[in-house]
């Protein structure tokens, strides 16, 4: 099944610059609905509010960490299948197990290309659709 | 000194009321004020013995507040000037990387543009019938040249502007560690002024409840993130790059 293009993305990340680029590298992508937070706190009520499929958030923010905000969505009734992909700096083997364990369906160390990005999408949707 | 004076008028005044009561064979009296002379004795100890614990204990907390500062100046101010080094390396790599893409962006726009004006002239000629047969398939092989040309450079272009476009992650990359940074100062800033709290007299250190925290730092730093890995440095349990990412979620199943 071919990814759903118009699909809802939410980009968190507490530097602007960073959601810029990964901004402009879904539309590349073809990922035109795309919605910015600067934090966890910010995140919550706007992914409760509904409407969005797919969650890219970064881990280090003051405020509500991505970690934190994962955790929120994975324990709420409505969100807790959110697809969630942490494109972070954070690169400790004990934080990216943490990660896994609190339930990210995908996880991009920063630097990182454009082709990782695609593959970790491409490869998210894959398993969801393949009902894994 | 005050004290002083008082123990040495009290015991005066107990050793004359002592020698009084032997002469005048007065035991009860005299067993009293034994009684009362080993009192004074006891507590003038016990009160030594409790200035010297509180100075001690004093010294131990000024000494934690000490050790840390210690920790800073040994270890995490060295960190910071690697951490600082890193952000110099970062930026240069970053404007480099957007120069090296603009300047070769320029190259292929001068190409192109220099080729249309050429080829607009032509044009121009030939809607006003100034072109030969063999002027306009000259023009027409040119044009056929031209728009592959486009087409080649419109996709170098794409990728230099991509390259510039992720140049531009040394904002994020870079922002964190500065932040480090920023706290590890603001650290010392309030170490320093412990430190003077402590040197003053009469004064007690407000904060030394955050060095027997210091143990549990690390795990609290992890939850919350600390920040890109710098080469040389953190390379204990960090992961080199996205491969080792990609191994390390397949081993745990995905």
């Amino acid at each position: 099944m071919a990814l759903d293009k118009n699909m809802k993305i939410l980009i968190v990340d507490d530097f602007s610059t960073m959601r810029r680029i990964i901004k402009n590298l879904l539309r590349d992508l073809g990922f035109e609905n795309t919605s910015e937070a600067d934090d966890g706190n910010t995140a919550l009520p706007m992914l409760k509010r509904g409407g969005f499929d797919f969650l890219i958030t970064d881990w280090n923010m003051p405020g509500m960490t991505g970690m934190e905000l994962l955790q929120e969505v994975r324990a709420d009734a409505d969100l807790q299948s959110l697809p969630v992909l942490m494109v972070t700096a954070e690169a400790k083997r004990d934080q990216i197990v943490a990660a896994a364990q609190a339930g990210v369906n995908g996880y991009i160390v920063k630097p990182f290309t454009a082709v990782t990005l695609k593959e970790k999408i491409e490869k998210i949707f894959e398993r969801i659709n393949a009902g894994g | 000194m005050a004290t002083d004076d008082m123990s040495k008028a009290q015991y005066l005044e107990l050793a004359e009321r002592m020698v009084r009561s032997l002469q005048e064979d007065q035991h009860a009296e005299f067993e009293s004020i034994v009684e009362e002379l080993t009192d004074l004795r006891e507590t003038t100890l016990f009160q030594e013995v409790g200035r010297l614990t509180r100075e001690l204990h004093e010294a131990l907390k000024s000494f934690k507040v000490d050790s840390r500062l210690g920790d800073i100046a040994a270890t995490e101010i060295p960190d910071a000037r690697e951490r600082l080094n890193y952000v110099l390396t970062m930026t240069d790599q970053a404007a480099h990387r957007t120069l090296n893409a603009v300047e070769a962006s320029a190259d292929l726009t001068e190409e192109f543009t220099g080729k249309s004006g050429h080829l607009l002239e032509q044009w121009q000629r030939f809607r006003q019938r100034e072109l030969s047969v063999d002027q306009f398939r000259q023009l027409s092989r040119e044009l056929e040249d031209f728009l592959a040309l486009v087409q080649n450079n419109g996709t170098k272009l794409q990728a230099n502007l991509s390259d510039a476009l992720m140049a531009q992650d040394f904002q994020d990359l870079t922002g964190q560690v500065i932040r480090r940074v920023i706290t590890l100062v603001q650290e010392v800033e309030d170490g320093l002024v412990d430190l003077m709290r402590l040197s003053r007299p009469g004064s007690s250190p407000a904060r030394t409840e955050e060095s027997a925290e210091a143990a549990d730092k690390k795990a609290r730093d992890d939850a919350k993130g600390t920040g890109p890995a710098i080469p040389g440095q953190d390379n204990d349990d960090v992961v080199q790059g996205q491969d080792d990412v990609d191994d390390l979620l397949s081993s745990l199943g995905f």
